[in-house]
This record gives structure tokens, C-alpha cells and sequence, in this order.
């Protein structure tokens, strides 16, 4: 038996995720807050509630990211779906954090800009609305620094 | 998407020869896993799960990387077929694409690859396309591959899923 889905539910552009878990993961989307691990000092984001390296020995607590980083590698977007259309050509790009962690984020800057090495830093972003009168959702994003 | 299906029967070892006069048998297997997003790669070149598997294979297998008479490699892009060469085994990294050129993959090449075509030229329905390098692979060691014939008793299978999140290798020779 699929459970029903809760009855409050936001459509991110097409993926649902119900407004009690969006408000959880707030401070994470909005804040650029994971989690770092103590034992052995490794950073995680999104926010891992365990270390895979240390397991039991490993102590996790919450760490802000500076947001500050640089670009890895990247793609020019030309045909995108949902909230997206409307951006194309854009660069999603994969993006080392200086503490060492990576993530793949949409990088707003002219498609020419972009560079493997360009130093970059979050901003915080509208992501998208569900529909013209439904919830704006907002994350972070990257610029060049 | 493609559509397409592919058939193998598979039956113990000791009553192979109830069904066929020329049995192929599996000599190793390896599967491994690893993860989806690219970010969370150590290198966005390398699929570890291809190494692993790969290992896990020759190890079972007990045979070496010069044993082996060619591959089937999941090339549903071209560069994949490039990696895998590499992470495979066969070639340092960063070599696999000057090997192709030299035609080293070529039938009659050091180490031939994907003689089928491969999913670039057969299509790839999901699925079904590993089952296909089994097909190919017991055509060539039955001496049955006609217009692309190699002449060799080991031939091995690399098949990826989710993006390289999981492979599996399989090496097989004559009975």
C-alpha cells in the first residue's frame, strides 16, 4: 500500500516535497549549513547525520560554510524543463567549497565567464514559485567572486 | 529510449552439454557500487565502480588483463568507452584515447573492444543490452561471430547502471 502523500505538499518545479520537511531543511538550502565531522575533520553538504568514515567514532556537529569556493567543472544548459526554461543558457557548474566539499549549483554569470579554477562565492536566490500563487522557494546559488 | 530484448539460458556447469555442444562458462563476476552525483566523485573521469568490479572479476576469474581477447564496455556515450578502457584496466588513465586512434581496440588491435558495435551502434535498451554483450560474447568464443571474428578462448563484459552508481563485469571462456 503507497502511503498518501501529506496533505501540504510544494511542487519545486515539478519535484513534491512537503512544506513540514522544506521547513526542516531550511537553514541547510537557504544558509549553506551542513555538518563537519570532529574525529576526523571532514565536511559534509548536505548535512550528513553521520560519518561514514569514523561510524561509532565519529562526532557530528552543525558547521556554517564560509561560501566561498571554486569551479571544478561545468556545463552550458541550453534546453531545460520546468522553472528553468526561462534561464537558459545558463552554467550549472560542480563547485569545490574551500573546506574541500563539493556541489553542483546553477553558477549566475554570462556563459563566457565561466572558467575551471574561477573562484566563486553563494549568494542567496530565488529558486522558483509553485505557480503564480502558490509558495516562492528560495536556496543559493553562486557568482563569481 | 530504445526498444530491443536479448535471451541467454544459463544452466549448471555439469549438464551444460544437455543443451548445447559448445557451453561457455562464466570464469568471474564482479559487481560494485558507488555513487550517483558526479560531485561526490573523487574523479569525474573514473567510474570506481568500474574499477572495483572490474578487480572483482579478474580476481574470480584468476586471469590477467593480457588473457582477456576483447570487451564489451557500456559505451552508451563515447567517452564512456574511453573510461572504461582505463578504468578497466587496460590502459594507464588518459591513454585509452590515444590507444583508439592507434587502433588498438580495432579487431586485429592489442586489446579489441565492443566488436558487436556496442550500444552506440546496436542501440541500448536498458537492461536488455547487458544481456546482448553475453550474446556477443558467447558468439565470438564459439567461433560463431562471422565478419568480425576474434580468435580467442576469453572475453569479458562491463555493463553500468545508474549512471555509474553500480557495474558489473563478467569474464567467460570455453568450456
Amino acid at each position: 500500500m503507497v502511503p498518501e502523500p501529506p496533505l501540504s505538499v510544494i511542487s519545486l518545479g515539478g519535484y513534491k516535497m512537503s512544506v513540514a520537511r522544506f521547513w526542516r531543511k531550511q537553514q541547510n538550502r537557504y544558509n549553506l549549513i551542513g555538518t563537519r565531522c570532529t574525529t576526523c575533520g571532514k565536511y559534509f553538504y548536505p548535512p550528513r547525520g553521520f560519518c561514514p568514515d569514523c561510524r561509532r567514532e565519529g562526532n557530528i556537529v552543525d558547521h556554517q560554510f564560509k561560501g566561498t569556493g571554486k569551479v571544478v567543472t561545468y556545463s552550458i544548459i541550453r534546453s531545460s524543463s520546468g522553472n528553468f526554461k526561462l534561464l537558459t543558457p545558463y552554467v550549472l557548474a560542480i563547485i569545490e567549497l574551500d573546506e574541500g566539499t563539493r556541489l553542483t549549483s546553477h553558477l549566475v554569470c554570462d556563459i563566457d565567464q565561466v572558467y575551471i579554477g574561477m573562484p566563486v562565492r553563494r549568494v542567496f536566490r530565488k529558486l522558483g514559485e509553485d505557480g503564480s500563487s502558490g509558495a516562492i522557494f528560495y536556496g543559493t546559488k553562486f557568482v563569481p567572486a | 529510449m530504445t526498444d530491443g530484448a536479448a535471451a541467454v539460458i544459463l544452466a549448471p556447469l555439469e549438464r551444460a552439454r544437455e543443451f548445447t555442444d559448445t557451453p561457455i562458462k562464466v570464469l568471474g563476476a564482479g559487481q560494485a557500487s558507488s555513487t550517483i552525483a558526479l560531485h561526490d566523485r573523487k574523479d569525474i573521469c573514473t567510474l570506481d565502480a568500474t574499477v572495483a568490479a572490474g578487480n572483482r572479476a579478474f580476481q574470480m576469474a584468476g586471469v590477467e588483463r593480457k588473457d582477456i581477447g576483447f570487451v564489451e564496455v557500456h559505451d552508451c556515450f563515447t567517452i564512456a568507452e574511453i573510461c572504461a578502457i582505463e578504468d578497466l584496466g587496460f590502459c594507464k588513465k588518459g591513454e585509452a584515447g590515444k590507444l583508439t586512434e592507434e587502433g588498438q581496440t580495432a579487431i586485429g588491435g592489442k586489446i579489441p573492444i565492443n566488436p558487436s558495435g556496442g550500444l552506440k551502434a546496436c542501440g541500448h535498451p536498458v537492461g536488455a543490452t547487458g544481456v546482448k554483450q553475453v550474446y556477443e560474447t558467447v558468439k565470438q568464443l564459439r567461433g560463431d561471430a562471422k565478419g568480425r571474428q576474434i580468435d580467442t578462448e576469453i572475453g569479458m563484459t562491463h555493463n553500468v547502471g545508474g549512471t555509474g552508481a553500480t557495474v558489473v563485469c563478467h569474464i567467460f571462456g570455453r568450456v
